[in-house]
């Protein structure tokens, strides 16, 4: 089982693998995460939902959901 | 050939790119919002003298991060671009791009550049991009990109200049270059396009293909052409989007590294990560937030209604004095009691949404409305709702037509339709004037726990019904619509930046603007209606007021004055709105009212707001005093209930009041607005009916348990 990137913890550094849900995958990509790409996941809003990650040198939010539809190598 | 027409040019770019920025600064104050054709997406349009001592029309496009739109708004960026041959077809197109963020901001610049439009990158930014460490190559970038590229900065109106003098150079007019590789099954189709309907350009083609629902340009014969030659190849819409971006972000990637001179160091983003760390806190970040809110309502009641009595005197003297300086006669009535005072309605807004407005721009500008969506996504979302939602139910807080018109940038349909059905109840100013002079009437004016002032813990108690009803809603709402529709929060968290007080301003000017002119036609209508109303009545027994008042009065004695008033009192019950008051009373009787708010209701049917200006009217008429031009509140507070022999206006039915407005829908201009979202009835309809079911109901269980 690939791990994704709502697994991640503060700090932690990753490379992005590929994508789990087609639909998704066209936005996410467009906003800079790319598969090879490395993400950075920076913190978790106080719920727990969303979560901040940086891409392609800039912060992005993210759905819990969504996060998890971003599979990463590590 | 000498052609007057003005060269058009339009600002793409990315949200947060500074494009706002360069906007203000190339049109100063010479900006207009209007509409683009057919569609409700407003369009900041100005003009900017070029050094060619010519003028041009500089449109300003919806942000997006793609040519491919993810919501209505962002669909007019990819009409207009694909749109070569309209009249209205951009003669430059400027692409804004972030330098300390250039990666994403070239997807997007590829791909306007690919569609084959006479651009120019302006890489904004540079003093980020500088902090951060990086510089670039202009002239490798530009050779690469085939378009010219100039550095600027936005917020210092640095290197506009050089950007004016690109706008009139004509070499370099088309790119030739393209970044785009198209996908073999889209070969064939698109050289079909391009042959049958002569579009010039393959990635525009091929833009036809995918986008069959932002091709609204094409007359139907065309857009018919363009179906048939998708379904004979059998090409899906969206198949290859993935593809490339990917190619896209790899062309980027290798562009980047040639052009690059200085690689990145992050360190400069601590500063934005250490705010975040508290802003976004799980116990302060709400605390913080919360404490904005309470700051907005505050400087709104203590700052706003001074500027507002001074409004309030101005106009009456103003009024007063027409009156007594005219010639006597109908038109000068119409002027010193219509028409004035009608005006003055309007412009006592002004100082409340110039505030309000300067508070929404500025959480704006400095990226913590990001934030605020951020901190309220997981919470917005059991409601039915979307984080995306908060601003526009931030905005409800001002006006709720710009609200409204702000739930564009929620992509998903049911969220949307929720947020605009919920949005009217969050409390707008427009209620403001009538909460501020009911809790004038009924709530002591006192001082509680030290600091809070009651009268403003009450209002602040309204804001938040309001809200709560507007949440409550939301979850009835969002689940008696059932769609399966994906939600999703792909958000940028902008760095935290000073805003920029220029921009705060324009927003203010914008706003107070367009609620003048948008909102403004119908209060002064309405407030001349109105005054004819209360001024006419059928049949003469207008005209036999005196007559009719000295019967009934044939015993008593009678001071001038008094007399007159009476007979005052007599015209207003006869004259149309007494009527229309009368006949309603039976169904308002139960929450307290009689028929004089009767007439208000009705009145403010139209916008809450005329509520005040219709009692101010009924009173000032009912008791006229020469002498003794009082305020509102204080010919309130001596009207007397003839049932009791006790004040009008006791608690019971002022707390009615204040629920009443709380929650009715009392506002046509809205009504108006979603009824052009919605391109329909149904909502604006369903929208009126719930809303006034739930405040007669409300104001009724708040009457009853009161009295």
């Amino acid at each position: 089982m690939s791990q994704t990137v709502a697994q991640m913890r503060p700090g932690e550094i990753a490379v992005i693998s590929g994508f789990s849900d087609d639909e998704l995958s066209v936005k996410l990509m467009e906003m800079g995460c790319l598969p090879g790409g490395s993400i950075r996941f920076n913190f978790a809003a106080p719920f727990g939902d969303p979560v901040c990650v940086s891409v392609a040198g800039y912060d992005l939010s993210l759905r819990l959901e969504e996060a998890a539809s971003i599979s990463i190598l590590n | 050939m000498t052609s007057t027409r003005r060269s058009r040019i339009v600002l793409v770019g990315n949200p947060n790119s500074g494009k706002s920025s360069l906007f203000n600064f190339l049109t100063g104050l010479n900006q207009k919002i209007g509409n683009f054709p057919g569609v409700t997406v407003d369009k900041r349009a100005g003009s900017t003298s070029l050094p060619d001592g010519t003028v041009a029309e500089v449109v300003d496009l919806p942000g997006i991060y793609s040519i491919y739109p993810r919501s209505l708004d962002e669909r007019i960026v990819a009409e207009v671009l694909l749109d070569h041959h309209s009249p209205a077809a951009p003669d430059k197109v400027v692409i804004i791009v972030d330098g300390s963020n250039l990666k994403r901001g070239l997807l997007l610049a590829t791909q306007v550049i690919d569609l084959g439009v006479p651009a120019i990158v302006a890489m904004n930014m540079m003093d980020l991009a500088s902090k951060a460490g990086i510089s670039y190559d202009f002239k490798k970038l530009s050779e690469r990109l085939g378009v010219p590229v100039l550095g600027i900065n936005a917020r210092k109106g640095i290197g506009l200049e050089d950007l004016k003098k690109q706008l009139i150079s004509k070499n370099g007019a088309a790119p030739i270059k393209q970044v785009f590789a198209m996908p073999q099954e889209a070969v064939a189709p698109v050289a079909e396009l391009r042959g049958q309907l002569g579009v010039d350009n393959d990635y525009e083609a091929y833009q036809f293909l995918e986008q069959p629902n932002s091709l609204t340009f094409l007359s139907n014969e065309r857009s018919g052409a363009v179906e048939v030659i998708r379904k004979r190849h059998g090409f899906f819409p969206g198949k290859f989007q993935g593809a490339e971006t990917i190619n896209r972000y790899s062309y980027i990637q290798q562009l980047l590294d040639e052009v690059v001179i200085k690689p990145s160091n992050e360190s400069w983003r601590d500063r934005s990560r250490m705010l975040d760390r508290i802003l976004l806190h799980k116990v302060w970040g709400y605390v913080i937030f919360f404490g904005i809110l309470l700051l907005i309502f505050q400087s709104i009641f203590a700052w706003a209604t001074v500027l507002q009595d001074f409004i309030d005197a101005t106009f009456a003297e103003i009024s007063s004095w027409l009156g007594n300086n005219l010639p006597a006669g109908t038109l000068t009535d119409l002027l010193s009691e219509g028409i004035i005072p009608g005006i003055g309605g309007i412009v006592i807004f002004v100082p409340q949404i110039a505030i309000l407005f300067a508070f929404i721009s500025m959480l704006e500008e400095s990226g913590y409305m990001a934030r605020v969506v951020f901190l309220m996504d997981k919470i917005m979302r059991k409601f039915g709702l979307n984080g995306k939602s908060v601003v526009p139910l931030i905005s409800g807080v001002a006006c709720a037509i710009p609200a409204v018109m702000a739930t564009r940038t929620i992509d998903n349909w049911k969220e949307r339709i929720t947020t605009i059905l919920v949005t009217p109840l969050m409390s707008c100013s427009a209620r403001l004037p009538v909460f501020t002079i009911l809790i004038a009437l009924v709530v002591p004016e006192k001082t509680v726990l030290g600091v809070f002032n009651l009268q403003g813990l009450a209002l602040m108690g309204l804001y938040l019904l309001g809200f709560g009803a507007a949440l409550i809603s939301a979850l009835v709402v969002s689940w008696l619509i059932r769609v399966k529709e994906r939600s999703y929060l792909i958000m940028e968290l902008p760095m935290y930046r000073v805003p920029k007080w220029s921009n705060v301003g324009y927003t203010i000017v914008e706003k107070t603007r367009t609620f003048v002119w948008e909102a403004g036609k119908v209060i002064l209508a309405i407030s001349i209606v109105l005054w004819v109303l209360a001024s006419y009545g059928p049949g003469d027994e207008m005209a036999r007021a005196e007559e009719a008042v000295l019967d009934q009065n044939a015993n008593a004695r009678l001071t001038e004055q008094g007399l007159a008033d009476r007979v005052e009192a007599y015209k207003l019950e006869h004259s149309y709105a007494g009527i229309i008051g009368k006949s309603i009373e039976p169904l308002i009787k139960p929450l307290g009212y009689d028929w004089k708010i009767g007439i208000a209701l009705i009145t403010s049917f139209a916008a809450r707001e005329v509520f005040v200006g219709t009692i101010a009217t009924i009173y000032s008429i009912g008791s006229v005093d020469e002498d003794d031009s009082g305020t509102i509140k204080e010919r309130l507070r001596e009207e007397v209930n003839p049932e009791t022999g006790g004040p009008r206006f006791t608690p019971a039915v002022g707390f009615s009041l204040l629920v009443f407005y709380t929650f009715a829908m009392q506002c046509m201009s809205t009504l108006a607005v979603v009824y052009r979202e919605t391109k329909g009835w149904k909502w604006p309809m369903i929208q009126l009916g719930y809303m006034t079911t739930l405040a007669y109901l409300s104001a009724l269980f708040v009457y009853q348990i009161m009295s």
